[in-house]
């Protein structure tokens, strides 16, 4: 025992004197939250777009004033024939121009119906997806006012409420993916980095040739960033609590084990890893490429899942982050107990077993 | 408590590093084991520390079976591997507290045995490992070495990158461990550090050439030495390798040592063949061959 307690004050010594490594540890959750949390969003605000108004009747004004009054939109520029529409896209000065023909209003008092053209810049199809809904939806509410005393015999009006996030804000959706890629880089990419490196100053030579077990000297080297993730969790759901207003509708302590379950899974991942890799330098390219962009780009912390083609959906089965995202997301926002997530609980803690059982079979007791 | 090796045989893929090696190193003995780069020296070193296990052959160190009884040899050893392998990030004070707490001891418990070495460093106690000197490193590496009074002491090439100052200070402490009866089997590229051995094996291309006491292996020495010396050296060895009786022509100092190949090797022949081509104040007598010049006979 006193023997594992020197080889973690050891650990902690080179984790506390490695002040870079230090500074990535605890400067990159804090960094990552924020910028998901304000950069990164989904929502458009202050859109410039165009308008090209032919008809310049009451309608279209009644329109362009009200998108102008939208805070999603400014209007930047009036342009007055169709040749220019072109080159102000190419210009790249707005995202979007707005067509009404000489007969728009003439047309909707004539025949009941008349049609806005709405010219989107595509070139971020996401963005543009997301312009044409707004417009779509102004235009819609106009034409609810204008229809006021008219009832039409048969309507279906979709009454949608949006649930766990009613203000749709992508924060609530970050939060659970920023804390397992954190989770994930600080245990696996950290622990596999301090294993090979005492492969790499031949430090593990002499460790070898002494009476420390294998696991003591494992144990060892994961028990500290057990503890710094902890922290790092800590971190990230109080900066999301208080900054971002996220709400931990769940217990708090569920979610910790749940934490302290996924960073012992990422940990036995990172022994992995060292198990394979003889320098730092493997280790790290294979905890980023190996790791991180699985774990960002299948575990549907940015892209759903059920949109991937099949291949994908059955990958993503086996990649950590997936199921700790779906147990964060449920505890966080769904205020979900155990009982929900007790299938994603387990699935973590086989994938756990099976990970350290492969390492302490791959550990190596001598230099070959 | 020695050593034991019997047949030991060790290859990576097509390259045999060691063949058949057999020796003992008896209690208490200061064993060395003189070769150049690529020996074998440091393979042989992990195979006795259990780092390795060999293709062929069985070995004892302090009396445990090499395979079989791995974990009481790690308990019983001290190693110190080429490289400097301590944590460069620790200081001097905390690397030699690290190494005592897993092997389940205290400074304080062994600081007799490392007393010798360690007061030297102390004062610097509070330095990180990875700003010391070369010399500075290796005591410290050598204290974490014995730190938990290991019976049998691997040293593999103590000495490389180390001033001469310091490389005569340590095979001094060497040579005091040694009264404590402690066994140590130490390796070296250096000819000079191998007379301070009690006996030493000479070992190329993973075979061991020799195995004697530093004093007997010159004795060995085939054939009468001689020093050779001229006003211009380099003429000197163009003209001894060009001389169609010689046997070995190697600089050494300010000589040359020659053999040559005839049994009634007359040296005033020589004299007046070097006389001939050009050389002046030729000089030659016979000299005493050093393990150097048995190492180049045996390697020939």
């Amino acid at each position: 025992m006193k023997r594992f307690v020197g080889f973690i004050k050891k650990e902690f010594y080179h984790i506390f004197r490695d002040r870079r490594s230090l500074f990535i540890l605890f400067g990159m959750p804090v960094a990552q939250i924020l910028l998901f949390g304000f950069a990164i969003t989904n929502e458009i605000n202050n859109v410039d777009i165009a308008v090209l108004d032919q008809a310049k009747d009451a309608t279209s004004k009644e329109i362009i004033n009200k998108i102008a009054a939208s805070k999603h939109f400014s209007i930047i520029d009036i342009i007055e024939q169709e040749s220019s529409i072109e080159a102000i896209f190419k210009k790249g000065k707005v995202k979007a121009v707005l067509q009404f023909d000489n007969n728009f209003g003439s047309n909707l008092i004539k025949y009941q119906q008349t049609t806005v053209q709405i010219l989107i810049d595509a070139t971020d199809p996401n963005m543009a997806n997301t312009i044409n809904n707004y417009i779509t939806a102004i235009l819609k509410n106009y034409q609810s006012d204008i229809n006021d005393n008219v009832t039409l015999n048969y309507q279906i009006i979709p009454k949608s409420r949006m649930v766990y996030n009613a203000e749709l804000k992508s924060v609530y959706m970050f939060v659970p993916g920023v804390m397992t890629v954190i989770l994930m880089l600080v245990s696996a990419m950290m622990t596999s980095i301090s294993i090979t490196r005492e492969k790499e100053q031949g430090t593990m030579e002499i460790l070898l040739v002494s009476p420390l077990k294998p696991f003591q000297v494992i144990i060892g080297k994961v028990f500290p960033y057990i503890f710094l993730s902890v922290i790092n969790a800590l971190v990230i759901v109080l900066l999301s609590i208080f900054i971002f207003n996220v709400p931990v509708n769940g217990s708090f302590i569920l979610l910790g084990f749940e934490s302290v379950l996924f960073i012992i899974t990422s940990l036995a991942l990172g022994i992995l890893i060292s198990t394979i890799s003889a320098t730092q330098q493997t280790a790290m390219m294979i905890s980023l490429m190996g790791l991180m962009l699985p774990t960002i780009l299948l575990s549907g912390f940015i892209f759903p899942i059920s949109s991937m083609p099949l291949p994908l959906q059955v990958i993503s089965n086996i990649i950590p982050a997936k199921w700790f995202i779906i147990i964060v997301k449920g505890i966080m926002l769904k205020g979900v107990g155990i009982g929900f997530i007790l299938k994603e609980t387990l699935i973590l803690v086989v994938m756990t077993m099976v990970f350290i059982g492969i390492s302490v079979k791959k550990y190596k007791i001598r230099l070959e | 408590m020695g050593i034991t090796l019997d047949k030991i045989s060790k290859s990576y893929g097509k390259i045999k590093a060691l063949s058949n090696i057999s020796f003992n190193v008896k209690p208490g003995e200061l064993f060395g084991l003189i070769g150049p780069d690529g020996a074998g020296k440091t393979t042989l070193f992990r195979i006795l520390t259990t780092l390795l296990i060999p293709d062929e052959g069985v070995a004892t160190v302090a009396g445990y079976d090499l395979v079989k009884d791995y974990k009481n040899i790690r308990n019983n050893v001290g190693y110190m591997p080429g490289k400097f392998s301590l944590y460069q990030d620790l200081t001097i004070e905390e690397n030699l507290h690290f190494f005592a707490t897993i092997f389940g001891t205290t400074v304080e418990e062994n600081y007799q045995i490392i007393k010798d070495i360690y007061v030297q460093i102390e004062p610097f106690k509070h330095r990180r490992a990875g700003k010391l000197s070369g010399g500075m490193k290796q005591k410290l590496a050598l204290s974490c070495a014995l730190i938990h009074k290991p019976k049998v002491l691997f040293l593999d090439e103590p000495t490389t990158g180390v001033d001469p100052v310091s490389r005569k200070e340590f095979w001094e402490m060497l040579k005091r461990l040694q009264q404590t009866g402690i066994t140590i089997l130490v390796s070296t590229p250096y000819m000079d550090e191998a007379a301070l051995c009690d006996r030493i094996a000479l070992i190329q291309h993973g075979k061991i050439l020799e195995i004697d006491s530093p004093k007997m292996i010159v004795k060995h020495y085939p054939k009468p030495l001689y020093n050779v010396k001229a006003h211009n050296m380099y003429l000197l060895i163009n003209s001894l390798n060009h001389y169609e009786h010689k046997h070995s022509v190697y600089p050494f100092g300010e000589f040359i040592h020659y053999t040559d190949s005839r049994k009634d090797f007359n040296p005033d022949d020589l004299k007046n063949y070097l006389e001939h081509e050009n050389l002046f104040h030729v000089e030659i007598e016979t000299t005493t061959p050093t393990i150097e010049d048995t190492f180049m006979e045996l390697a020939k």
